[in-house]
Formats: structure tokens, C-alpha cells, sequence
């Protein structure tokens, strides 16, 4: 195991603004990363991840804006003085070298002594559990393998920042499900402050801290995944982290009204007018018969039911013409006795899921 | 003959029908090789003219080259201009394509095309401007204006040779080995240079050669003490013909065969990298 590095350094980034000839890569973003924290970049493709990862590493000169490592600027620092651990997405693995000799490469540039050297080697590899593959030639190893080569080459010199663009996009399912947990652990390990980029909602939502969701180089959300998924700020993030329906309502007085019924919240509605209520597929029920008042209901018509083995999607669309979903999980002989395309539902939000969001105008997203 | 009609390749093309293509390959081969190595026994020959086939068999010739002077300052010059050539060359090439590999200006290309084009005007312009050129420096027949103009000559191929490799070569690699704290220049021997040296080897050889070889230029503003090997050969050819040129030849069929087997052997990467 290797000891925790003497400190983390929290990251602060202020008004990062680069642009590529008329495309706006970062715009203003402000983001404090705080020290030891596990926090995702998250964002479609194209969105200024990696260009921002670029910035804190020091391969990208920003515009304008300012970067600190603690209490240190860094923007004019070169990348080889920030001393930060860095994942590329392929790895970028030296072929003319060991996997020991990948390794040891950090420490050498820091003129550690062979004795030391070759500890520390052998320490990192048993972190990412590859023991015993230090002689292995890199076109010897299988891409997870490689995966492990990359990280373990990127903290074996324990650095205070651990930087990675999309580590696991190139695995297989089963392999990254299990690297997310193994990277999980190895962050509660080693304790620096991690930055890690990636396109995929469910990622971010297993690994991190905090994630800061990303669209077109502004910071749209930065919380906690449960935040994130559970308040969402605005449509962007609701639409792009889980699925979503989007219900226009509006505001009367202290009520909220949905078609014309008051709609029972539990958070605080946003200022405005006009508004959206969030209706996640698995946070709709269906009601028979007798409503609670913490219930929200909404009658609607079947018009499609899929079985997807451990679940079941039922697409209903609401008298206004809104299409929702509802997912529930298939328990034993009760799927039969679901109600077909065409039946007349009450599907029910409970005030708890009812979360309410500014209608920006943004037409539907794709 | 069951060989000829067994299948050549994974297609069903037999032996038999590719014939012809051997015998044009042989024939092809032949064409190329035969004037170099004609040369060969008319070295050994004993006769003051040269002459195929020689009647006597002698090494008078060698034993005539090794001995004179003149032949022998000739051929330091040439092996010194050709050494320092490569010397210059390689790393200026080598420099140029890593810079407009790594820079990816849009100017790159523009630039890639004004630095070849030393091998695409003829010869003899490149020899008649080196020579008004160089009367003006008053570098004329000094060994700097010589390989100056044998680099012009050699940067070319270092620049495609080098530019090509570095082709396959990941630059995500070098930005690693910086965020690991290589400063670039180190980033650049520890991981870019070990992997593309083959391409680099092939390149210094080749300069090297490009000037050994190289007569035109030369014969324009070599001389004096800085006259090279090939141009006191042209001279000779011209005066009177003498067998020397021809082991003069044969040595230097050796070398240059010796460095290409050299840049065979190490200027092909084994496997994988
Ligand atoms: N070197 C570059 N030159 C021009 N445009 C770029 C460059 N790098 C990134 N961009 C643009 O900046 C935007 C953000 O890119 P990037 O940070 O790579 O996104 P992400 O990593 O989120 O997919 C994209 O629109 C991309 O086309
Ligand atoms: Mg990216």
C-alpha cells in the first residue's frame, strides 16, 4: 500500500474562459474543488471537459481566468512543475519501456534512488493489483491492464492532484463497473484531490464526491450525485442525468398549479412564473383508487408497456398531450395484470419527487 | 514441375501464371544492378585501360589508390564532408519535423514544401547558385561551404524520413511523460526520440550517403584542398581513363551497401513499436 500523500490540494479555478474561434471551449466557469475530494467533470460530448482537465494540467493556455493549487497561481506554471498525476484516456503508456520502467519514470525525473525506486514500483503495482507484472512488455497487456499501468504510473509519485479524461471508455461494461468501484476505493486509499472526466451520467453517479455537470463550456450544477440527480438546477442537468418528462406549470399566488390543480411540493419552487416539474420515469407510481394529499396525480391513457425483464416501462400520455414514463421493477405474475395500451391510469409523484425547475424556454431536448 | 501450378497467394493465381511477372522482376533487377557491379571485376583488372573482361587479375589499382596522395585527400574530404553532414543535417531535420508535427500550424504544410524543395530543383541550379553564392561569402572550396551545401541537399530526406515516423508516434505520450515532470526537451529524448530512432538512423544514414555520393555541387564549389572523391573521379574519367576510378567505385559500392544493410538492420523497427 502506498502511505497517503502528506496533503491534498484543493483547486481553484476563477472566470476560465477559452474560446476556439467562435466556440466558446470555457466560459466564466468558477469552480472550487475542494482538497481530497473525489469531484466529476460531466458534460456531453464537446462540452469543454477536457479542455478544462487541459487547463489544470497545463497543456491548455486559457484566455483569461485564474488557477490556484492551494495558495499557489499556477496558471503561467509549466505542466512539468504542477507535479499532478495524469490518466489519458488511451493511456499513453510508453512502449519502449516496462511496465516497471513506466513506472518508475516519475521517480527517476525525480532522481529518487534505485533502492527506493524499485520499492515504490513494486508498491504500486500491488495497489492496482498487479503484483509480480513488472518485467511484462506493454503490448503484453490487456487493456484493463493497461488501465492499471496508467494509474499506477500517475501516483506512484504521489502527487496531490490525480487528473483523468475518460479512464474507463475504452473497457467493456463488466470490466469499467468493477474499475469504478477499484478507483473508488483507491481514491479512499491515497486521499488526493480528484478530478475525473467523463461523459457517462452513471459514472459520475457511482464515483464521486461531487460532480460538476458541464454543457458548452459553463458550469450548469456542481453537487453531491444525489443532489444532482434529486434537484437538479435546470433543465440541462435534469434531461441530461436520468430521464425526464417535463410538465409546464405555473405559479398563482403561493400556489403551484398543474392544469388547473394545486401541485404539492416539498422544496421551495424557483422564482418566475412560468415552470417545469421533473417526472423521472421510477419516481412515478400507479395509484388505484384513493389519493393521499403528499400524492400528486396525474390521469393519463396507456399507450405502450415493455417488458425488460427485471422492470417494466410504461409509456402514458397526460390529457394535455405530455408524454410520461413510469418504471417499476417486475415482481412475480404481476406484470400480467398491468393495465394494456389504451387503459385509463392515475400515475402518482409523491410531493418528496416533485421538483420544480425555471422554464428557460429551451425548446425539448433531443 | 507440380510447383508451377501450385497457388502463389491466398488467391488462386498459380505459380505458372505469375511467370511472367518473375522473369520481368529478374530482368528489372538485372538492368538495376548490372552497371554497378560491371565495375567490380574491372577493378581487379591489370591493364592500364579499363577493360571487361580483364585477361589478368590484379589489385595494382587498390595498390595505386591507397598510395597516392591526392586520392587519399580526396577521400578524407569526401568522408569528412559526408560525417559532418550527417551531423548537421540529422538534427536540423530532425528538429524541423518534430516542430511542424508538434505545432500543427495551418502554415505546417507551406513550410513542409519550402524545406524539400532542395530536392525537387535541378541539380545544377542548386550547384550554379551555391556557386555565385558562396565567390560572394568567399566560401568557395572550403570544407564549411561544401557541407552547407550537402545539408541543404540532405535535409530533405531527413525531413520526409523523420516526418514519417513521427506519423505513427503518439504525441498524448510526450504530454504524459510532461504531466510525470519531464521538462519537454527531457520528454523528447526519454520517449519521443527512443521511439521513433529508427526513422532518425535511417535519416542520418541517408545524409551521410546524399553527400558521399553527391557529384554535381561538388564538382561546382569543391576544390583545391576540399576537392571531393567523386569529383576527383569525374576529373580522372575525364583526363585519362584509369582503372583507379573503378576500385575507387568498388570501395565505395561497399560502403554504401554496408550502410544500407546497417539502416536495413537497425532502421526497421522489430515488432510492435
Ligand atoms: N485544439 C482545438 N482546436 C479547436 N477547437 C477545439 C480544440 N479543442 C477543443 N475544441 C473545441 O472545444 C470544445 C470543447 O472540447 P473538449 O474540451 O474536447 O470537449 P469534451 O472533452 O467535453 O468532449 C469543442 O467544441 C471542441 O470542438
Ligand atoms: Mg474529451
Amino acid at each position: 500500500m502506498t502511505e497517503r500523500p502528506a496533503s491534498a490540494l484543493p483547486i481553484t479555478i476563477r472566470a476560465m474562459t477559452k474560446t476556439y474561434g467562435r466556440v466558446h471551449a470555457l466560459d466564466q466557469v468558477d469552480l472550487d474543488i475542494r482538497s481530497g475530494e473525489f469531484l466529476t467533470l460531466l458534460g456531453p460530448s464537446g462540452s469543454g471537459k477536457t479542455t478544462l482537465l487541459m487547463v489544470l494540467a497545463g497543456f491548455t493556455r486559457p484566455d483569461s481566468g485564474s488557477l490556484k493549487f492551494g495558495d499557489t497561481e499556477v496558471i503561467r506554471m509549466p505542466p512539468h512543475r504542477r507535479d499532478l498525476g495524469m490518466v489519458f484516456q488511451n493511456y499513453a503508456l510508453f512502449p519502449h519501456m516496462t511496465v516497471a520502467g513506466n513506472i518508475a519514470y516519475p521517480l527517476r525525473l525525480r532522481g529518487i534512488g534505485r533502492a527506493e525506486r524499485e520499492a515504490r514500483v513494486v508498491r504500486a503495482l500491488e495497489t492496482v493489483q498487479l503484483g509480480g507484472y513488472g518485467g511484462r512488455r506493454i503490448d503484453q497487456l490487456s487493456g484493463g491492464q493497461r488501465q492499471r499501468v496508467a494509474l499506477a504510473r500517475a501516483i506512484v509519485f504521489e502527487p496531490r492532484i490525480l487528473l483523468m479524461d475518460e479512464p474507463l471508455s475504452a473497457l467493456d461494461k463488466k470490466l469499467r463497473d468493477r474499475m469504478q468501484i477499484e478507483l473508488r476505493h483507491l481514491h479512499e486509499q491515497l486521499g488526493m484531490t480528484t478530478v475525473y472526466v467523463t461523459h457517462d451520467q452513471r459514472e459520475a453517479l457511482t464515483m464521486s464526491d461531487r460532480i460538476a455537470v458541464i454543457d458548452h463550456g459553463r458550469l450548469m450544477q456542481l453537487g453531491a450525485p444525489r443532489e444532482i440527480y434529486d434537484r437538479p438546477a435546470n433543465r440541462f442537468v435534469a434531461d441530461f442525468i436520468g430521464e425526464s418528462a417535463f410538465l409546464p406549470v405555473r405559479r398563482k399566488g403561493a400556489e403551484i398549479l398543474c392544469a388547473g390543480r394545486p401541485l404539492a411540493t416539498e422544496s421551495p419552487a424557483p422564482e418566475g412564473e412560468k415552470l417545469l416539474a421533473i417526472l423521472r420515469p421510477e419516481r412515478l407510481q400507479l395509484l388505484d383508487g384513493s389519493v393521499p394529499p403528499e400524492i400528486n396525480a396525474f390521469p393519463a391513457t396507456v399507450s405502450e408497456l415493455v417488458y425488460q425483464g427485471d422492470s417494466f416501462l410504461m409509456a402514458a400520455r397526460l390529457e394535455d398531450g405530455t408524454e410520461l414514463t413510469l418504471r417499476d421493477v417486475v415482481r412475480r405474475d404481476t406484470f400480467a395484470e398491468l393495465p394494456g395500451p389504451g387503459s385509463a391510469v392515475t400515475l402518482g409523484l409523491h410531493a418528496r419527487d416533485t421538483v420544480l425547475i425555471p422554464d428557460d424556454g429551451a425548446g425539448a431536448a433531443p | 514441375m507440380r510447383w508451377l501450378n501450385r497457388p502463389a497467394s491466398e488467391t488462386q493465381v498459380t505459380h505458372g501464371q505469375r511467370l511472367w511477372l518473375y522473369i520481368l522482376s529478374g530482368v528489372i533487377m538485372v538492368w538495376l544492378v548490372a552497371p554497378t557491379l560491371i565495375v567490380v571485376p574491372m577493378s581487379f583488372s591489370d591493364s592500364q585501360y579499363l577493360e571487361f573482361p580483364p585477361e589478368i587479375w590484379s589489385t595494382r589499382w587498390y595498390d595505386h589508390y591507397f598510395g597516392s596522395e591526392e586520392w587519399m585527400a580526396a577521400t578524407v574530404t569526401s568522408l569528412t564532408a559526408a560525417l559532418l553532414t550527417m551531423c548537421l543535417a540529422t538534427p536540423l531535420g530532425v528538429l524541423a519535423a518534430y516542430g511542424l508535427h508538434a505545432s500543427q500550424l495551418r502554415a505546417g504544410r507551406l513550410i513542409f514544401v519550402a524545406l524539400i524543395t532542395p530536392m525537387m530543383v535541378p541539380l545544377i541550379l542548386v550547384a550554379i547558385g551555391a556557386f555565385y553564392v558562396y565567390v560572394k561569402l568567399q566560401i568557395l572550396y572550403t570544407m564549411l561551404g561544401l557541407v552547407m551545401a550537402h545539408t541543404v541537399l540532405a535535409l530533405p530526406l531527413v525531413l520526409i524520413v523523420t516526418a514519417a515516423g513521427l506519423k505513427s508516434f503518439d504525441m498524448n505520450q510526450e504530454m504524459a511523460a510532461r504531466s510525470l515532470g519531464a521538462s519537454r526537451a527531457r520528454a523528447f529524448f526519454t520517449v519521443t526520440l527512443p521511439q521513433i530512432r529508427f526513422s532518425v538512423i535511417t535519416a542520418a544514414l541517408l545524409a551521410f550517403l546524399t553527400s558521399f555520393d553527391e557529384v554535381v555541387v561538388a564538382m561546382f564549389i569543391s576544390g583545391g584542398d576540399n576537392a571531393t572523391l567523386t569529383r576527383n573521379m569525374f576529373n580522372a574519367l575525364r583526363d585519362q581513363i584509369d582503372p583507379t576510378i573503378a576500385s575507387i567505385s568498388t570501395i565505395m559500392i561497399a560502403i554504401t551497401s554496408g550502410l544500407m544493410v546497417l539502416a536495413q538492420l537497425f532502421g526497421k523497427p522489430r515488432e510492435g513499436g
